[in-house]
């Protein structure tokens, strides 16, 4: 079967974002970006498959700028056999991605998708299950285990306050929660040959698809600023200060 | 304006992230309705219909919603939807609702707007983006707004003796493509770290695996759930469901007690919602001082056996008084 894998490039993890002083947005200018981790779990989850026989090959996509061709690179690096940009200056929301992804499913036929729970930008976690609702293919969320068995797949996910096992007949959508697995690690060798594999550019355009946005950004402000505290001298202290000045035992 | 609620429950008892989001959704404006669907939950309907500010419930009870799967609990709320005029669709954002309502925000040719945090009018919120390190002020633009909202921003609505009606609605067919197979409730005396009124975190510095078996005892004082960093959990101390930071979990507590914990970006990004924070370490320059509300800087394998001791006299000069 063929899996496809969509992946976002988002502020890499490590950086700490800043809000711009206008307040329109975060300050994107020279930040380092990279695969959405979520994705990038995605992406080794599906090459795992392949790599296990239950896959003949993994397409991964992105939505966006040219520049999101480094994410699919490496995608490719990491083991995937092609990669599509659906290319588009527009901003993107999550309706519509799914919309875009669902165009490429129709053409592309995957028996599975999977990608991230959510993006660590706009931290929105709605994109894998609006695409499930719009093909009409069951989901399974927060995945923490995957097994595809003949035309069904088993997905152990995690749950609020435990773990949850759900069969589904594919095709489906599975989004990868962290426990799922760890990436491997993308060699320089790897990477250079990720350049000779194919990298197909689709207009957004040709897909039909409405990207209209469906909410307007009116500001965005930093969080409240935490203020540096006091240094107590022992556990005493602590817990008194606890007690009787914080309240919260 | 009336607002439709997805109640979550486990067919007996509701739970209580959905009084959080009629909290949050008796912000929006108007009635309050909830959609109660289950199998044998006649019970959680009964339940729902006594949370403060609930004027209806609809019942639709069937083997196929009996675990809450996303695609059929979706589609019933989409026929409800077809069928009567709402201005809003709420859940709680926690797993449940999260899987839940971007099939309905599909369903409806809609967006949505997850994990607000702030109701600032009826179709203006809040809610916090790159894992809190910036808060977006949002403006949905479709008629119907479909929102997760996240429980621990909102006060619970409180149950009264009132109850609203409850009134039966046909059961959608099974989508009949997925079915659970098991569900394991993880049995543990410790609250959910997501939830938690308490949380006590290791990091790096304790050492070794062995090493966060030291915070026991404080989290027993505290009652309070365990957590990790991520360099702990890169280190193969702690398990990866522990992980608190921007790409493991998002905690809200009272009191946040981080244990040899640094302070690095991903880690703090997922701690900013805690109202007080309490950093031990042993490394003066760590960042985590620049956040925590009390600091000390000490071996933590001295500090927090003495914090227990400190917490147990404390607790029996409380019961003396």
């Amino acid at each position: 079967m063929k899996i496809l894998v969509p992946v976002k490039r988002v502020v890499d993890a490590n950086v700490k974002v800043r809000v711009k002083p206008d307040k329109s947005g975060v300050d994107l200018a020279n930040i380092k970006m990279a695969i959405n981790p979520f994705d990038e779990i995605a992406v080794e989850e599906a090459v795992r498959l392949k790599e296990a026989g239950h896959a003949a090959e993994v397409v991964a996509v992105s939505c966006g700028v040219d520049a999101c061709q480094d994410v699919l690179r490496t995608a490719l690096a990491a083991g995937a056999d092609r990669g599509i940009l659906v290319r588009t200056d527009a901003q993107l929301q999550p309706l519509a991605v799914a919309r875009l992804l669902a165009a490429i499913v129709r053409r592309e036929i995957p028996q599975l998708v999977i990608l991230g729970k959510q993006a660590i930008d706009d931290d929105c976690n709605q994109t894998g299950q609006m695409l499930a609702a719009m093909l009409g293919w069951p989901q399974a969320t927060f995945a923490s285990k995957v097994r595809v068995e003949g035309d069904r797949v088993t997905v152990a996910r995690d749950i609020d306050g435990g773990i949850e096992t759900v069969q589904l007949a594919l095709p489906a959508v599975v989004t990868a929660d962290l426990r799922l697995n760890e990436p491997r690690f993308v060699s320089l060798p790897n990477l250079m040959k990720s350049k000779k594999k194919r990298l197909d550019v689709v207009p957004a355009e040709t897909l039909g698809a409405d990207l209209s946005p469906r909410w307007t950004t009116l500001a965005v402000n930093p969080p409240p600023q935490r203020q540096p505290g006091v240094l107590v001298k022992d556990a005493a202290e602590l817990v008194h200060r606890l007690r009787h000045e914080a309240n919260v035992i | 304006m009336t607002v439709l609620v997805i109640a979550e429950h486990d067919n007996v008892s509701l739970h209580v992230a959905t009084r959080h989001a009629v909290g949050a959704a008796r912000l929006c404006g108007g009635d309050v309705h909830l959609l109660v669907a289950g199998h044998d939950c006649a019970t959680a309907a009964r339940t729902a219909g006594r949370i403060a500010g609930v004027a209806k419930v609809w019942l639709a009870s069937a083997p196929q919603l009996a675990h809450g799967l996303a695609e059929n609990v979706a589609a019933q709320a989409l026929e409800l939807l077809a069928q009567e005029a709402y201005t809003h669709v709420l859940a709680a954002a926690s797993t449940f609702g999260k899987s839940v309502m971007p099939r309905i925000a599909a369903g409806l040719d809609a967006g949505q707007i997850s994990d607000v945090t702030r109701v600032v009018a009826p179709d203006i919120f809040e809610r916090p983006i790159h894992a809190g390190n910036a808060i977006a002020t949002v403006q949905a633009l479709d008629a119907i707004k479909v929102l997760t909202v996240r429980p621990t921003s909102f006060n619970a609505a409180p149950l009264d003796d009132t109850e609203a009606i409850v009134q039966d609605m046909t059961p959608v067919d099974d989508a009949g493509t997925a079915r659970v197979v098991a569900v394991e409730r993880t049995v543990s005396a410790r609250a959910e770290l997501t939830s938690a009124r308490v949380v006590v975190a290791g990091g790096r510095g304790l050492g070794s695996g062995a090493g966060f078996t030291v915070l026991e005892p404080l989290a027993d004082a505290l009652g309070a759930a365990i957590g990790a960093s991520r360099a702990a959990v890169d280190a193969g101390f702690a398990s990866n469901t522990l992980q608190i930071g921007q790409t493991g979990k998002v905690v809200a507590p009272a009191l946040y007690v981080a244990v040899g914990i640094s302070g690095a970006i991903q880690h703090l990004a997922g701690i900013g919602d805690a109202k007080v924070i309490v950093a031990i370490n042993k490394d003066a320059e760590a960042p985590i001082f620049g956040v925590a509300d009390y600091g000390i800087v000490a071996d933590l394998f001295d500090v927090v056996p003495a914090l227990v001791t400190a917490l147990q006299e404390d607790e029996q000069k409380q019961l003396a008084a």
